[in-house]
């Protein structure tokens, strides 16, 4: 137990929780409809949470490498399924596209981050796989590429469908197929990095992150916190970059063939 | 032979939509396809230019299959021009440029004569090229993107349609274009679709006929396509 934390008992969070009636007050004034949504949305955030706590409660006791392994690898999955829920035009094999990005990119920055950044298996008495570190790390990392990925997947593949006739007329006149995507590609690269470049230039400024609120409220030393968070940005804008970019050329192979033909067939829309 | 394809089929939710159609095209030759709408004669151009995926079926380009590699080159000899056609935002001539950033057709030097000379060929003036892409007509659409087309100088060129949307005058202005196109090399061709007999008659000097994804008559003129389409 940490003797500079206040310690809250479940009265005091109902004490927030209960605050929900204000939001649910201004959606019936309004009739906004939400009011179902927003208490199932209440609902679910105190159970996911506890549930999540319990669970964190659980590997951090049980301190084996392959319970964090198994719990990052179910972060992992849980993060490719959300990342495409957004995406309107979708193809056949777009989760496993997103898991594969996501998590290549996410997992190689975070062992970056643990390993060669933190250098956690140098200090004394931490293991390499310390879900203190790890578990936070990587969910932070996920987090932000959720968000790359499927701002610029929906970006490139409604592009594409948009444009499929000028798609074409490139490869017509005889653009390959890179040549046919690249345009919509980057910009769906661009889409995918706004939140991370938005959030790069007012942190500090406007927000306070996650991350460094917590180590704050936990009493760590502010220039630690600010040292972390400067880590962990640029962790999250590698992760962002690189996972967008490797969604985005998964689904370019998938949506144009060897023979440079645009499958826009494969592209549905889904409601 | 040119280019040929033998025995493309598709088929599509369970139906065929290209039934084993084979064809020829010989240098020199304007070939005409008229039938039915849902025939399958765009579904025959876009397979021929090897756009669309077929379930069977070769296409050889100077006696040589096609290879997956080739595919860009191939098209870049072979052209489709589809009936609607794309153009991108800015002006005419910006439009004209565009295919210039491919690098089948790079070029480091531009030559703005040839559009000139191919619009003018079209009715249009120099001033034309300056006119915004947004505020051409569907007519005048389908004059850019055979102006771009012809101005690549493919050896042959698929076109389905191509004179749809024009006004009766500048219909014969563009049928003598492509005309011409054809004429001015013997290592040319054209394939050419149309849903009116009359000007698949002046422009075309093999005519076939397709319906329901079939080739139903070869080199022989087409019976009742005016009545059955608008």
């Amino acid at each position: 137990m940490n003797p500079n934390i206040i310690e809250l008992d479940w009265t005091q969070v109902a004490l927030a929780v209960a605050l929900v009636a204000v939001v649910v007050g201004v959606s019936l004034a309004l009739s906004l409809g939400l009011t179902r949504s927003l208490l199932i949305a209440s609902v679910r955030t105190v159970l996911q949470l506890t549930l999540i706590g319990f669970v964190l409660t659980w590997v951090f006791s049980a301190d084996r490498w392959y319970v964090v392994i198994g719990i990052l690898l179910v972060m992992t999955l849980v993060t490719g399924q959300a990342a495409v829920s957004r995406i309107k035009r979708r193809y056949r094999g777009v989760t496993l596209d997103a898991m594969l990005a996501m998590g290549t990119t996410a997992w190689l920055m975070g062992a970056y981050g643990v390993f060669v950044v933190i250098q956690l298996h140098e200090q004394e008495g931490a293991r390499w796989y310390d879900p203190q570190y790890t578990i936070p790390l990587l969910g932070m990392l996920l987090g932000n590429v959720v968000n790359g990925v499927s701002l610029g997947m929906n970006r490139f593949t409604s592009g594409l469908y948009e444009r499929r006739d000028q798609v074409e007329a490139i490869l017509a006149m005889g653009g390959t197929r890179w040549e046919a995507a690249r345009d919509t590609l980057c910009e769906g690269v661009a889409a995918g990095l706004t939140p991370i470049l938005n959030a790069m230039t007012i942190v500090g400024l406007v927000s306070l992150p996650g991350m460094m609120t917590g180590q704050l409220l936990a009493g760590a030393d502010p220039l630690q916190a600010v040292a972390y968070q400067i880590v962990i940005m640029f962790l999250i804008a590698v992760t962002a970059t690189l996972g967008t970019l490797g969604a985005l050329l998964l689904a370019y192979r998938r949506l144009f063939n060897e023979r440079s033909q645009f499958l826009v067939e494969k592209l549905r829309r889904l409601a | 032979m040119f280019l040929t394809a033998r025995n493309l089929t598709l088929q599509i939710n369970g139906k065929r939509l290209l039934d084993g159609v084979s064809l020829d095209l010989a240098a020199g030759e304007r070939l005409g396809i008229c039938g039915p709408s849902g025939g399958g004669k765009t579904l025959l151009l876009r397979s021929v230019s090897l756009l669309q995926p077929c379930d069977e079926g070769e296409v050889r380009w100077l006696g040589e299959p096609v290879t997956a590699g080739h595919t860009p080159h191939y098209r870049s000899q072979v052209m489709y021009l589809p009936q609607r056609p794309a153009l991108w935002l800015g002006t005419v001539e910006e439009n004209l440029r565009k295919p210039l950033e491919l690098s089948a057709h790079h070029r480091d030097h531009v030559e703005r004569a040839p559009w000139i000379e191919l619009l003018g060929r079209l009715g249009r003036e120099e001033s034309f090229l300056r006119q915004s892409a947004d505020d051409l007509s569907g007519g005048e659409r389908q004059m850019v993107a055979l102006v771009r087309a012809l101005a690549l100088a493919p050896r042959v060129l698929l076109l389905d349609e191509p004179t749809a949307a024009m006004d009766p005058a500048t219909e014969a202005k563009a049928e003598a274009a492509i005309k011409a196109w054809v004429d001015e090399d013997p290592a040319r061709a054209c394939v050419c679709i149309s849903h009116d007999r009359r000007w698949l008659d002046h422009f075309a000097t093999r005519i076939t006929e397709m319906r329901a994804g079939r080739i139903v008559s070869q080199d022989t003129a087409c019976q009742g396509v005016d009545a059955e389409t608008p």
